[in-house]
């Protein structure tokens, strides 16, 4: 059997170093470390999960098959948070070009009620006029 | 060993006990890599505007009360510490023990979600900072504030949801053990709900600096 039996004064022992780290992760915020204070903060909260993964979640005894599994969530994971962040952070890094604005392929939106009169219309009368068929004089 | 009894607990299409809890336990892991996508999300939203608006974002944050996030951690690390022995409670066969560790942990999980509800939720409504239904903070940076507790009561607001459909499994559990379903051969269920708690536990792990601490209080 998998039922690999913790004795329980290391689950203990766990628990402790838990509570040690959320009191410690709770004074250190009170410290001013400049941009430390994030670094530190999320360092010892990897301490605090890799703790639960490994004890607790009994990942240190299981098939390497679940580790897989959950290193490769974690690689997904760094790889939705590294693409998304650099695009954001990237965007001012290079200048828009001057005057793209005006291009002659930006054009007006077209309101949807005219559709048909601004557009379907003129284009049906060019085809037809191109073929030699005269516009109907009837037109509201 | 596995035809020796009508009611065994190994399901055939298994070789033997080894692989059956092999199995469920890894179910539950792909489970768990989804919803450390899910959260992922929020969690890459969350650093994104908080690194393109962090006056809005740190001022937000000491609003929060760190005390009560700090006993909220407290709570949610004991229900683990209490899960875990449920697990070896089963693990051994040790019935009482099964039952009394499945009620802590769910008392332990009800109380995380009443604290957060009556002491953290209801006075941030009650002072106007709930976007949406209740939002009237007017100083400086008050746009990306809202923007902070949209943040806050959805990430929060998940977790908490989380924590509900884990007591509703524990309850599940619990009157199952009662009956005494459970034995050193039969002990699955709670061994995946266990890691779903633990996991449920590592997300706040994560919440609780995140959006209580960072930016500091100094």
């Amino acid at each position: 059997m998998q039922d690999h039996l913790v004795p329980k004064s290391l689950y203990f022992l766990i628990f402790g170093s838990l509570m040690a780290l959320t009191a410690l992760t709770t004074g250190m915020a009170y410290v001013d470390m400049g941009q430390w204070n994030t670094i530190v903060a999320l360092i010892i909260a990897g301490c605090k999960a890799t703790l639960v993964a490994l004890f607790f979640m009994h990942l240190r005894w299981s098939p390497r098959l679940m580790r897989v599994v959950l290193l490769s969530a974690l690689l997904w994971l760094a790889i939705l948070i590294s693409l998304t962040t650099t695009d954001f952070f990237s965007r001012d890094w290079t200048p828009i070009p001057e005057g793209w604005e005006e291009s002659s392929l930006v054009r007006p939106p077209i309101p949807p009620g005219n559709l048909i009169s601004q557009v379907l219309k003129p284009s049906l009368h060019r085809y037809l006029s191109a073929l030699g068929v005269p516009p109907r004089a009837s037109s509201s | 060993m596995a035809d020796s009894h009508a009611a065994s607990p190994l399901a055939h299409q298994f070789e033997d006990l080894e692989q059956q809890q092999e199995a469920a336990s890894l179910g539950m892991w792909v489970f768990l890599a989804t919803e450390v996508m899910f959260f992922g999300g929020l969690f890459a939203g969350y650093t994104i505007y908080r690194n393109l608006y962090p006056p809005g974002f740190e001022a937000g944050s000491h609003m929060l009360n760190v005390t009560i996030g700090a006993i909220n951690t407290a709570v949610l690390i004991c229900s683990s510490l209490t899960m875990a022995l449920a697990v070896r409670a089963a693990q051994m066969g040790k019935r009482n023990a099964l039952v009394t560790f499945l009620i802590l942990t769910t008392a332990l999980g009800l109380a995380f979600v009443l604290i957060k509800l009556t002491l953290e939720w209801r006075h941030d409504y009650l002072e106007g900072l709930a976007p949406g239904l209740n939002f009237t903070f007017a100083g400086p940076d008050a746009k990306s504030l809202e923007l902070f507790f949209c943040f806050y009561f959805i990430m929060t607001g998940v977790h908490a949801l989380h924590m509900m459909v884990g007591v509703g499994v524990l309850s599940v559990l619990l009157v199952q053990a009662w009956k005494g379903h459970f034995g050193p051969n039969h002990f699955n269920a709670v061994e995946t709900a266990g890691l779903y708690w633990h996991f449920v536990d590592i997300v706040w792990i994560f919440l609780f600096p995140l959006l209580y601490l960072i930016g500091g209080r100094y």
